[in-house]
């Protein structure tokens, strides 16, 4: 086996989790036959990335809402790996910012940071646990899950 | 966290798969072979992603299977440095605190990038975070399933593959039983909470 390349793309948590789920659909439709102890290995990795994954905000994605945030965060100018973090994680504070992105005192100001949290808090979904909604923001149209 | 791996691999598909579509069998394949497994210098892979080539497919002399060579795209399970990540914490030793994600176990806070002061409490195995405060001291204890924060500090590849007989036996002074060791090992540092 060769690895041609180790890095051909960073891969954000939603697209892994859309990619898990559509793998379990499809086994779960082609039956119980191939229950050997071949598939167990992917049967437990799968089960548990899922599991994880399920507990972060990356759940309630959908691929317009990160189209939607790429955009949004062309503006800020952040590294790639940046925009993965907050992707990945959204953050709520300024601390959690501060974290993620290299010397932001330097590259941000505290306005810019602030911009950035309410850009990163109105378009992306809230995760599993329920978020306090301080102003109806426009962002939350659409598909509002009755609590 | 995840990150897309090109690979190309010969895949056998022995005869009596013969009847199922050579995509599915050959996918099949991949995923028994790599689902779960630590490639070194790779990082943890978790599935297929896709197939991007199939070049054509050989019967060999002697084996009634078809060999076919492939090229596929395998997710893997890579944080890059300095990434921050949620776990939680599976345990506490002397060597530091062990958090685990889930499907990965071996991230280990050693006891250096534990924010100071920090010390082990040896009657409850458990690393106590003390940090003063106006009104006193504040002891905060790492417990067990409690969810932690940090950032990837380091990492360590360990190729586990088996070694051959070793040429002189008198070296029976080191370890007799072989250490498990961890094919891949993350080490990680906390990261302030807010």
């Amino acid at each position: 086996m060769e690895v041609k390349d180790a890095n051909s793309a960073l891969l954000s948590n939603y697209e892994v989790f859309q990619l898990l789920t559509d793998l379990k659909e499809q086994r779960k439709e082609s039956g119980k036959n191939k229950h050997s102890s071949g598939q167990q290995n992917l049967n437990t990795i799968t089960y548990e990335t899922l599991k994880y994954i399920s507990k972060t905000p990356c759940r309630h994605q959908s691929p317009e809402i990160v189209r939607e945030f790429l955009t949004a965060m062309k503006s800020h100018k952040l590294t790639k790996a940046e925009k993965l973090q907050l992707l990945n994680h959204r953050p709520m504070t300024a601390v959690e910012i501060q974290l993620m992105v290299e010397e932001s005192e330097e590259r941000l100001t505290e306005e810019q940071i602030e911009a950035l949290l309410h850009t990163v808090t109105s378009i992306l979904p809230a995760g599993p646990e329920s978020e306090p909604k301080r102003n109806p923001d426009d962002a939350m149209g659409d598909d509002e899950d009755a609590a | 966290m995840f990150v897309l791996v090109e690979m190309v691999d010969t895949v056998r598909i022995p005869p009596w798969q013969f009847e199922r579509k050579l995509n599915d069998s050959i996918a099949e394949e991949l995923n028994k072979k790599l689902a779960n497994k630590v490639v070194y210098n790779v990082g943890l892979c978790i599935c297929l992603f896709d197939i991007t080539k199939l070049e054509d497919a050989y019967v060999f002399p002697g084996d009634g299977a078809s060999h076919t060579k492939v090229h596929f795209r395998y997710v893997v399970f890579h944080p890059f440095l300095d990434e921050i990540l949620i776990g939680k914490i599976k345990g506490c030793s002397p060597e530091g605190v062990h958090v685990s994600l889930g499907f990965f176990d071996d991230i280990l806070i050693p006891p250096e990038s534990l924010q100071q002061p920090a010390k082990f409490d040896e009657a409850e195995q458990v690393w106590v975070w003390e940090y003063e405060t106006e009104e006193g001291a504040h002891d905060l204890y790492m417990d067990t399933g409690e969810e932690i924060r940090f950032r990837v500090v380091d990492e360590s590849f360990v190729d586990t593959s088996p070694t051959g007989p070793s040429s002189a036996e008198a070296t029976s002074s080191s370890e007799e039983l072989p250490r498990k060791e961890a094919p891949y090992t993350l080490m990680v540092r906390r990261s302030p909470r807010g």
